[in-house]
């Protein structure tokens, strides 16, 4: 099995190192590392936007490049989160603990410097993983059948709606609704072609565009919610030049135990589908200072603070991508929509994709080696011109993001109509956070809908109408229970104690 | 500012409503049986599932300040926003790629109280020359540079 691995590494990288790829590659880490470092704008927008752009180009530099975006938009995450105390992606919400602090002693380019060297070690730990991992879940999902692939989509969509952040009742309202927003427009599952929740309008025969409904969620939503409430940003710290990266022999010191726990915690995290690099951050940041002789520091600027959460994110971000490829079970709302490009790339991932898309598979796995290490290069020499970044007042930044917002939504079909179900979107998502609704598991939900449908109806059919084929089949009856014990869980954390042990001061908007 | 109690109740009664209106339009699509399922079976389940989680939501609706919510009413920011989109839209369509750039950019940056009139018009400025470069020539986004659509 092994060996196949190695074979299939050695295609990849001949497959990420083609200068195209190679190109598409670089892109998509510039920009994620750019969007990353920008406050005020997440990943989704990042990879919504860009997106339609994809659709002419071939599948392979396509997911190379989105792909990069993801991990590259996590580095800059860190830059903003320590230096200006602004969680822009919520991983990084426990990094601002410590961050911060350290920022303040004039620590900050150190605390940078570690997080690079943990984001390295955890992202190459987590493509370790994903080598040795991905082929061997690939073949027990190979002997899958509808209704154990129905019961474990079941798992990771509960996953998703209730371990992530804010009351797990409305986790799981919203991949509902999501799951119905999927079905609009022809059945073409049952092979009917019936028009559902089109209200008689033909665009939408071709059900929802996933671009007009993350763009609305976590572009305009966001927008009309921050427009005149964002707080003053203070970047009297941001003076940060090459050489403040280098950690002292300390620092090192104190930081490469937690560095090793952190990504430990962060490969855990992504072997359950539906937690996210979130949960593993905040995991890891938890543990770090139940173990530490001084947890007193922790808050104050302790490095260990910064390193495990870092390292465990990143490990997390390139674990996650197992599931994703290998079960076509999305990780949480980036990863659905990664899934999504997938899907309208025509690559439906699964057990089958490791075998008869290789180039996919092993060029993207290759891509991560050098995506990652180019990160570096970029984030070391270029670090004083991504922190002129942060100066970018959101004032301007909102109203050209709309515009990009506006004309990556034409270009996904070439028509309006999609323009305006984001404007639609982007008002319900502004109302469904007010009522602290959290629309990330109504992505989830909208991705997997039709795929749930079909594999449910699927295993209907083969049984013969008989529900009970859920419980017979064992692998499926090992899911059902499954979310049966997470159910449980939540019910047992939520009358015990308040949920997610949130560190004390951790700013508001990073657990909102 | 709207102050709002019991913010749970407005959450739980809109996920009724919605579970609701969804499961009773499914139920006039054709259901099938369980063998061979028709379109509406499935989304006539998650209709009544997402009415019943509804009913959960209001049920266990938190009292007190932790169940309230502020509304921060934000007519200018809002409407600028909206109307950056609608401008976009409506001028895409009958006046071409630049005018709609520009009007969207600033319409959307009047939204900010912080932006003058000249900042606003100078971003509208400088996105519309980046856009087109970008997605007229680079892209070549099937609008017309001027023009209808």
């Amino acid at each position: 099995m092994l060996e196949t691995s190695v074979a299939g590494l050695i295609h990849g990288f001949g497959i990420a190192l083609m200068p195209q790829n190679l190109l598409w590659c670089f892109i998509g880490v510039l920009v994620g590392n750019m969007i990353g470092v920008l406050p005020g704008l997440g990943v989704l927008s990042a990879v919504s936007i860009l997106l339609p752009l994809t659709f002419g180009m071939d599948p392979v530099p396509a997911v190379l490049m989105i792909a990069g975006i993801f991990y590259g938009a996590q580095y800059g995450g860190a830059i903003c989160s320590i230096l200006l105390n602004l969680p822009c992606h919520p991983p990084h919400a426990v990094t601002c603990l410590d961050g911060f602090p350290l920022t303040k002693q004039g620590k900050g380019g150190v605390a940078l410097g570690i997080t690079i060297m943990g984001a390295l070690f955890g992202a190459g730990f987590g493509i370790m993983q994903m080598i040795v991992l991905a082929p061997y879940i690939a073949r027990i999902a190979y002997s899958f059948g509808a209704a154990e692939i129905t019961t474990l989509m079941l798992f990771g969509l509960l996953a998703g709606s209730t371990l992530a952040k804010g009351s797990p009742l409305k986790g799981v309202a919203m991949t509902i609704l999501g799951l119905l927003l999927g079905l609009v427009g022809q059945d073409i599952n049952s092979g009917s072609g019936f028009p559902r929740f089109t209200f008689g309008l033909l665009d939408l025969d071709d059900g929802i565009e996933l671009v007009a409904l993350s763009l609305g969620l976590f572009g305009i939503a966001e927008f009309l919610r921050s427009v005149n409430n964002t707080p003053a940003v203070n970047t009297a710290y941001t003076n940060i030049r090459m050489r403040d990266l280098r950690p002292s022999k300390a620092d090192m010191k104190l930081a490469a135990m937690p560095i090793l726990r952190g990504t430990l915690i962060g490969s855990l995290c992504s072997l359950v589908p539906g937690t996210g690099p979130t949960i593993a951050s905040f995991v890891a940041y938890a543990a770090e200072k139940k173990v530490s002789k001084t947890p007193e520091r922790f808050g104050q600027g302790a490095i260990e603070g910064v390193a495990a959460p870092e390292a465990s994110t990143h490990s997390s971000v390139q674990g996650d991508f197992i599931p994703t490829m290998s079960l076509g079970i999305p990780g949480d709302a980036a990863m659905a929509l990664l899934l999504g490009a997938l899907i309208i790339h025509g690559i439906t991932p699964g057990p089958k994709l490791i075998v008869e898309h290789p180039d996919i598979f092993w060029g993207l796995i290759a891509s991560f080696w050098i995506g990652n290490i180019m990160l570096v290069v970029l984030n070391v020499p270029l670090i004083g011109i991504w922190v002129k970044m942060l100066m970018v007042p959101y004032r301007f930044l909102f109203p050209s993001a709309l515009f990009f917002i506006c004309i990556g939504v034409f270009a996904a079909k070439n028509t309006l109509f999609d323009v305006g179900t984001t404007l639609v979107f982007g008002v319900v998502g502004y109302v469904l956070l007010l009522l602290r609704f959290e629309p990330a598991p109504m992505l989830l939900g909208f991705i997997l809908g039709p795929r749930l449908e079909d594999n449910f109806r699927r295993a209907l059919t083969l049984a013969h109408g008989d529900i009970g084929t859920f419980v017979e089949r064992p692998i499926s009856a090992v899911f059902l229970g499954l979310c049966v014990a997470l159910l449980a869980m939540q019910f047992w954390v939520r009358f015990k104690k308040p949920r997610l042990p949130a560190p004390d001061g951790v700013p508001s908007q990073a657990l909102e | 500012m709207k102050f709002v109690q019991r913010r749970d109740y407005y959450a739980g009664a809109l996920m009724v409503l919605t579970g609701a209106g969804a499961a009773v339009i499914a139920s006039r699509y054709p259901l099938g049986t369980l063998t061979k399922m028709g379109s509406g079976f499935f989304p006539l389940v998650l209709g009544i599932l997402l009415a019943v989680v509804g009913i959960l939501i209001a049920a266990t609706a938190p009292s007190g300040p932790d169940g309230a919510v502020t509304i921060r009413t934000d007519w200018r920011g809002w409407g600028c926003i909206i109307g950056g989109v609608i401008a976009f839209i409506v001028l895409s369509k009958y006046a071409g790629l630049v005018p709609a750039t520009f009007a969207c950019v600033f319409i959307a940056a009047l939204g900010d109280r912080d932006n003058s009139w000249k900042e606003a018009a100078l971003l509208a400025a400088g996105i519309t020359i980046v856009g087109t470069a970008v997605f007229a020539y680079g892209l070549r986004v099937q609008i017309p540079m001027f023009g209808s659509l």
